[in-house]
């Protein structure tokens, strides 16, 4: 007898798993670890030593996962938000990293030029610039998004063509290149920490974007927005706001990013920094089970999700797929995930468990 | 009044059809098709030489047209075309879909000369091309990376979008020295579609692996900097005389002086600088000479960083403008 409501026990815990969203994403890490492990436990070691410049490191691919990582985890906590509230996605995101990215540089290299040799603004200044501009063509998207009523992903598509160009046109065509090393400790180490600076980047973002859907009301007037635009106006919300709001915070998201991308070498290509990271930042929303339609989201699951792309792609390269091959595997792999955590999908599976156990309980 | 007028315009027409006919100063148009500037550091180098090339002082009037969309650019074609342009300059974004708009070309008596890039046409449709042999700049780094003498290579190979000219001539040259020696091996072969950031990722992940290397062969310069950054942040030296190789193509100027400070060993030039090339092309053709070649292939140096001088920097390295005079010109480019 308590072996049968054990075992319902067991499968009900299950179906809860089932159903929370976090269930794909953690599924998916676990099968990666587990992958990696049995390709040899190299994995995980992390080993401390000196770079070039002298300072003591951590290195490993836990670390470089969790360090390349980052860019699009902060990415899909904005992109999370858009989807939610406006059922649909940004596509510009890569180029609007492009833009904040030369705003930033544009604004360090000042009239020195573009390769200078000492910085013209503080960073601070720099990054701030790039957040403005950055929140400017977020607020563009939003403007067109939730007065025009314009479908997201075709009202993105206009920065997502011209972005780049923009870009360039910042810094007149040329590739600036910062030459002080302070810059690069954004997308590097700061010296005496031998943690690389984009993770607590990310961390910061995270935290930061915890505290506000904690103690503000925008997570839960989002979700309304995106579930039933009407109820939530007839309950006195602002919808167009909410939705023109959650495009300007990717906006910030995007800042962030792109700071980090310029960061790492200190240089840009407008052409190929960040390109198709859209692609990746919807994709870990929809690994992490968030319905691309709008309505409720998992924050956490979105950021799982962005890890796993990452995961995926490191694991990819240990392997060492061959070039030609490498976008088809990564498509397969994403066919599966994507299709495992679709809400649909999810709901069916659990009922499914759902039956078996009804089905359990008659039989005994 | 009226009649006054109609004699003006006559006038006018008059001149027009004998500045045409007579004029021998008159300006030669030219329909310049390539790709965007800021495609690369290369093109926006490319771009600018044909700009300065091809100006009214030089007796030129320029029709130009940037984009790196294949329809885009046939129908910019079709547009000089009918504006009836002396020579059309074609560097095309991708190899098919020309053959009706350079037949019209063809029909209007409009010569057309590729540069940079090559079609898949027929021969007859064009009257020059000025092209980098991709796969003889793979073979002269090759060949620089033997004459090291290196005791066994472990390289990683990052390589370019798959499938590109360049991707594909500098792949292949290393590919069948890989092949034919024992001592060469390949450690990865990755594409990092021409971005810095993938191939610093790639460096790293072989970093974390463990595995020995001594060569990095990136098949441009940007991507060589993302390997070396992965380097940098793992403590291993780099550069003349040091335990990893790095290699490069393209010749910016930053990465030319990477070399002259000796952190990288080599570069690979792809010459941008066609103009000269495309001058002289016409020169003959509107003295009324025989091209003595349909397909002219541009002299591509490759540098090793214990050979290279200040004066090769200047001179052959593309782009990174830190005087005033680079920074005007771009804006004009930009403006346009």
């Amino acid at each position: 007898m308590s072996d049968t409501k054990k075992k319902a026990g067991a499968a009900g815990l299950f179906t809860k798993l089932m159903r929370n969203q976090i269930f794909i994403p953690l599924a998916a890490l676990l099968l990666l670890v587990i992958v990696n492990l049995i390709a040899g436990p190299s994995f995980f070691k992390i080993t401390l030593g000196a770079n070039n410049a002298g300072n003591m490191i951590l290195s490993g691919y836990p670390i470089t996962i969790l360090d390349f990582g980052s860019e699009l985890a902060i990415l899909a906590l904005g992109m999370t938000l858009v989807t939610a509230a406006s059922g649909g996605q940004d596509i510009s995101v890569g180029a609007a990293m492009a833009i904040a990215g030369s705003v930033i540089l544009r604004v360090l290299c000042g009239n020195a030029g573009s390769h200078p040799e000492t910085m013209q603004a503080p960073i601070i200044v720099a990054f701030l610039a790039g957040c403005v501009v950055a929140m400017l063509f977020g607020a563009f998207n939003g403007i067109l998004v939730a007065y025009f009523k314009i479908q997201p992903m075709v009202a993105t598509l206009i920065l997502y063509t011209a972005g780049r160009s923009i870009a360039a046109w910042i810094n007149n065509n040329e590739l600036p290149i910062i030459k002080e090393p302070e810059f690069g400790y954004f997308g590097g180490f700061i010296p005496g920490i031998p943690i690389p600076t984009p993770i607590f980047i990310a961390a910061a973002c995270m935290i930061v974007m915890a505290l506000v859907l904690k103690f503000t009301t925008l997570g839960l007037y989002t979700q309304s927005v995106g579930i039933n635009e009407k109820s939530a106006r007839l309950n006195g919300l602002n919808p167009t706001f909410i939705k023109f709001l959650s495009f300007v915070i990717l906006g910030l998201c995007v800042a962030v990013a792109g700071f980090i991308k310029v960061s790492r070498l200190s240089t840009i290509n407008y052409s190929v920094i960040a390109k198709d990271i859209e692609m990746d930042a919807i994709l870990a929303v929809a690994l992490g089970g968030n319905a691309l339609s709008g309505g409720k989201f998992s924050m956490v699951a979105s950021i799982l999700g962005a890890y796993v792309i990452q995961f995926l792609t490191q694991t990819l390269y240990r392997f060492k797929v061959s070039s030609d091959a490498l976008p088809a595997y990564k498509a397969v792999v994403v066919i599966i995930l994507v299709v495992a955590s679709a809400p649909t999908v999810r709901e069916k599976v659990s009922s499914m468990w759902k039956s078996r156990k009804v089905h359990a309980k008659e039989v005994g | 009044m009226k009649k006054r007028i109609m004699g003006l315009a006559l006038g006018v027409i008059t001149a027009a059809a004998f500045g045409m006919t007579v004029n021998a100063d008159e300006l030669i148009k030219v329909g310049i098709i390539n790709n965007d500037p800021n495609e690369s550091g290369y093109r926006t180098a490319n771009v600018k030489d044909l700009e300065q090339a091809f100006s009214e002082e030089n007796g030129f009037e320029a029709q130009t047209f940037y984009s790196l969309d294949n329809g885009e650019q046939i129908d910019a074609a079709k547009k000089f075309i009918q504006d009836g342009v002396d020579y059309l300059l074609l560097s095309a974004a991708e190899t098919t879909g020309w053959d009706s708009v350079l037949q019209d070309a063809q029909t209007e008596g409009i010569d057309v000369i590729l540069f940079d890039r090559t079609i898949d046409a027929d021969e007859s449709l064009y009257v020059a091309s000025v092209v980098s042999d991709m796969a003889q700049e793979g073979q002269t780094a090759v060949d620089w990376l033997a004459g090291q003498g290196l005791d066994e290579y472990n390289i990683i190979h990052i390589q370019g979008v798959m499938g590109s000219a360049a991707q594909v001539g500098r792949t292949g040259a290393l590919d069948e020295k890989v092949a034919a020696e024992d001592t060469w091996n390949i450690v990865t072969q990755q594409t990092a579609e021409w971005n810095a950031e993938k191939a610093q990722q790639i460096v790293q992940s072989v970093i974390d692996s463990g595995e020995e290397f001594n060569v990095i062969y990136a098949e441009n310069d940007d991507m060589a900097k993302g390997a070396v950054a992965a380097l940098d942040a793992k403590g291993i030296s780099h550069g003349v005389g040091k335990d990893v190789i790095v290699m490069g193509f393209d010749c910016n100027k930053w990465a030319l002086e990477e070399l002259l400070a000796g952190n990288w060993n080599y570069d690979g030039q792809c010459n941008p600088f066609q103009s000269e090339y495309l001058l002289d092309i016409i020169n003959k053709l509107e003295a009324g000479e025989e091209l003595e070649e349909k397909t002219i292939i541009m002299d591509e140096k490759g540098f090793d960083a214990e050979t290279i001088t200040e004066e090769d920097v200047e001179t052959y390295g593309i782009g990174g403008g830190d005087t005033a005079e680079a920074e005007t010109e771009v804006e004009t480019t930009a403006a346009e």
